[in-house]
């Protein structure tokens, strides 16, 4: 990688004890949750990451612990770099710190995490739900959720299916 | 059979009270626009210029519910729009029918999760269902005439 | 069992911290403008607080269209997989398919022949035209253009014709496959692309006489929702948004994929940052799309148009009749699928309407782990409050269009 890369990813893997891994010229470093309001503000005021591309969950259910990993996707106009940051959120205290106040476009992002995988963000302004109905229990992207909602229909099952239906009334 | 031949040169036209009302409801049958998703784009598509559905009487798309009585449901219905169309629905004055255009409106199409309503006749009635992902404008115009030959079959009876 | 909700209805309190302080005395009026509505392109809910007609805030409430394409993805093998990106942006499918094909060639470490990349940029370059045509449409139709959506839907047909030759299908296409293309496309593919080059321009030069000096339109649109080029990149916004605050950033000049380095062509930048530029650069694209179009038809190279890898590549129907090893690869290949190394790769194409993005993460198995789309129409829309404070109803309405936001790809 070249030096525009090279230097913040050394910087923030001594600083935060940061696992380094490079996967096909994607840098990612991968460390604690507490510091991720730091490391977003050094990235974007002393490397020029300006722009927060992505911001998404990535469930390990039974994998690997703790369950969940937060991937930032940060990028450098200037320098026509991106930069993968990730860190781990258990399980059990599923609660990190917001980066709204870092990057405002963080905002949406956060609402859609909390949305379907459950995950909370301190200093979020207005976290509520964002894609899916208001009274909906649940977070459907996370692992245990079940994808299929209804059975294939062949025609050996088709009335067993058509009887469990809901069908509207007039 | 004679009489209708002999009152035919005499300038009116006999029929009874049931095809004349069909006719005219088939023949200025307003749509109301409600395109969800891609089906909505061929919706379009199939009322400008090359696919004209003004030659069948749905010269425009209202906006309005209260002045429109068709509902095509063009695109995927997700649990969140679910009550949204019903209200819609409930807030056309019938007479109103109800066109499933493409598989997610008919059946959940390719989509079976959590998200999606697996075919809109969970909360809606539907009278005709266009196959298609999405349908062709001319398959859409064939459900559209399929939708006029069921009218026309519409008895007196069924009204009260 | 299906849940059906209550339609949502959002109380006071709940935006009690988003909306002004006058609109707790009641002093303005809160106002929605419900997810089925003739200009809000798609089913979008904006909640907007009123002082008469000027806006104060503009909240808007999505997710009437989430179809949980990233859920679904999970389940299903790569292949499959591919089906499911057509529906997310339905007005730039062929793009779907080629950022998720780019990513799984990434993943994978497949090669893409040459021809296959250069039909793959024309394709690309005929999608955006047509995405831009119903933009055109669906925008000069809000300010009250309607003969304009006529013609860029008859135009569009040009376009939807040459898609149905090549794949059978006017719209969800899945013709990119990973590791190049489906089939050879037909002897009558260049012709009628060509034909569609030499028809064209004359249809551009037509709709910029009916709007870009027409006084009602200019007055609609000169001077609305000028957003300078620092806040823009702040909101993480891109494409012709971005663009048309002068900020000049186009992924394929910078990230180059698929062959774009070897073609020659400018990125349109806009002024003022307001509707209007935005207006003309998406127009002037429309003309760059078709030079490079002309120069990739006038380079085209012969060739394979897919990779024969065929530990990922299902072999020709031809050979299954006479080669052993042809049969079992086509039998693992369409049952199991094939494996992926563990890892995560994030491809970034330029779409009509921004950075389209897919990160796609694989634990070594023949389904994706997680594919995650990092759609423009996401990050585009969440500017909306800046934009639209201080303009009136009928401004909001040229806004959104001016975004050109597809409901699709913002809930996924």
């Amino acid at each position: 990688m070249n030096n525009h890369l090279q230097t913040p990813a050394d910087l923030i893997q001594k600083k935060y004890r940061a696992e380094l891994s490079s996967f096909r010229d994607h840098i990612t470093l991968l460390f604690n949750k507490e510091f991720i309001l730091e490391a977003c503000q050094i990235l974007r005021d002393d490397f020029s990451f300006e722009v927060l591309v992505d911001e998404t969950v990535v469930d390990y259910w039974r994998r690997k612990e703790p369950r969940f990993q937060l991937v930032y996707q940060l990028h450098s106009r200037q320098h026509d770099e991106r930069i993968f940051l990730r860190t781990s959120i258990s399980e059990d205290d599923p609660n990190t710190s917001s980066i709204v106040s870092i990057y405002p476009n963080a905002n949406w992002y956060e609402r859609e995490i909390w949305d379907l995988f459950g995950i909370r963000f301190e200093g979020h302004p207005d976290l509520r739900r964002l894609l899916l109905p208001k009274g909906w229990e649940g977070h459907p992207l996370r692992k245990d959720v079940p994808i299929k909602v209804e059975e294939t229909c062949f025609t050996f099952n088709y009335d067993e299916i058509d009887r469990g239906k809901p069908r509207a009334e007039d | 059979m004679g009489l209708e031949e002999k009152a035919g040169n005499l300038g009116f036209v006999t029929t009874t009270l049931e095809n004349v009302v069909n006719w005219s409801r088939t023949r200025a049958m307003w749509p109301l626009l409600s395109g969800l998703a891609c089906c909505a784009i061929e919706m379009m598509a199939a009322q400008s210029s090359h696919y004209d559905m003004s030659r069948f009487g749905m010269e425009l798309m209202r906006a309005s519910p209260r002045q429109s009585d068709l509902l095509i449901v063009a695109g995927r219905v997700t649990n969140k729009m679910a009550p949204v169309l019903r209200r819609l629905y409930d807030q056309m004055p019938a007479p109103k029918w109800v066109i499933a255009m493409g598989d997610c409106a008919s059946n959940g199409g390719v989509f079976n999760n959590y998200a999606i309503l697996q075919g809109v006749d969970e909360v809606l009635p539907v009278d005709v269902y266009v196959a298609g992902c999405p349908p062709r404008p001319e398959a859409l115009i064939h459900g559209i005439l399929v939708l006029y030959d069921k009218v026309q079959q519409e008895g007196i009876t069924e009204w009260a | 069992m299906p849940i059906h909700h209550e339609v949502t209805s959002v109380t006071l309190d709940e935006i009690k911290n988003l909306v002004s302080d006058r609109a707790v005395t009641g002093e303005t009026i809160l106002l929605n403008m419900g997810p089925q509505h003739p200009s809000t392109h798609g089913v979008l809910r904006l909640l907007l607080e009123l002082d008469g007609e000027t806006i104060i805030t503009c909240i808007p409430d999505i997710g009437y269209l989430h179809t949980g394409i990233e859920k679904s993805m999970e389940g299903i093998t790569y292949q499959q997989a591919e089906v499911l990106t057509d529906r997310m942006d339905y007005l730039n499918t062929v793009g779907n398919n080629l950022v998720y094909c780019l990513a799984v060639e990434k993943l994978v470490e497949l090669d893409v022949p040459p021809r296959a990349q250069a039909i793959r940029v024309i394709l690309a370059e005929l999608q955006r035209i047509a995405s831009h045509l119903v933009w055109l449409a669906t925008q000069a139709l809000d300010l009250a253009a309607q003969s304009v959506f006529l013609y860029c839907f008859r135009e569009r047909e040009l376009i939807l014709d040459i898609f149905e030759l090549v794949s059978g299908q006017r719209m969800m296409t899945t013709y990119i496959r990973p590791g190049g293309l489906w089939r050879e496309p037909p002897d009558e593919f260049e012709d009628a692309v060509r034909d569609f080059l030499g028809h064209f321009p004359k249809r551009i030069k037509m709709y910029e006489d009916l709007l870009t000096k027409n006084p009602l339109f200019v007055d609609r649109t000169k001077g609305i929702a000028a957003i300078s080029g620092k806040e823009a990149v702040r909101w993480g916004m891109t494409g012709p948004s971005l663009r048309g605050s002068g900020v000049d950033y186009d992924l394929r000049k910078v990230k180059p994929y698929s062959g774009y380095e070897k073609y020659e062509f400018d990125v349109p930048l806009g002024k003022d940052g307001d509707v209007f530029s935005r207006y003309i650069i998406r127009i002037q694209e429309m003309r760059e799309s078709l030079r490079i179009i002309q120069q990739v038809l006038d380079k085209l190279p012969s060739g394979p148009i897919r990779s024969d890898n065929r530990k990922f590549v299902p072999p020709p129907r031809s050979e299954l009749g006479t080669s052993m090893e042809a049969l079992i690869h086509h039998f693992k290949l369409w049952t199991e699928g094939f494996d992926a190394p563990e890892g995560a790769v994030y491809v970034p194409v330029s779409s009509p309407r921004g950075e389209l993005g897919v990160l796609l993460e694989s634990d070594g198995g023949p389904k994706p782990y997680r594919a995650h789309w990092r759609t423009p129409s996401f990050a585009n829309l969440q500017a909306i409050p800046i934009l639209a404070e201080g303009h009136l109803v009928a401004d909001l309405v040229a806004i959104i269009g001016s975004l050109d936001i597809v409901l699709g790809d913002i809930d996924r």
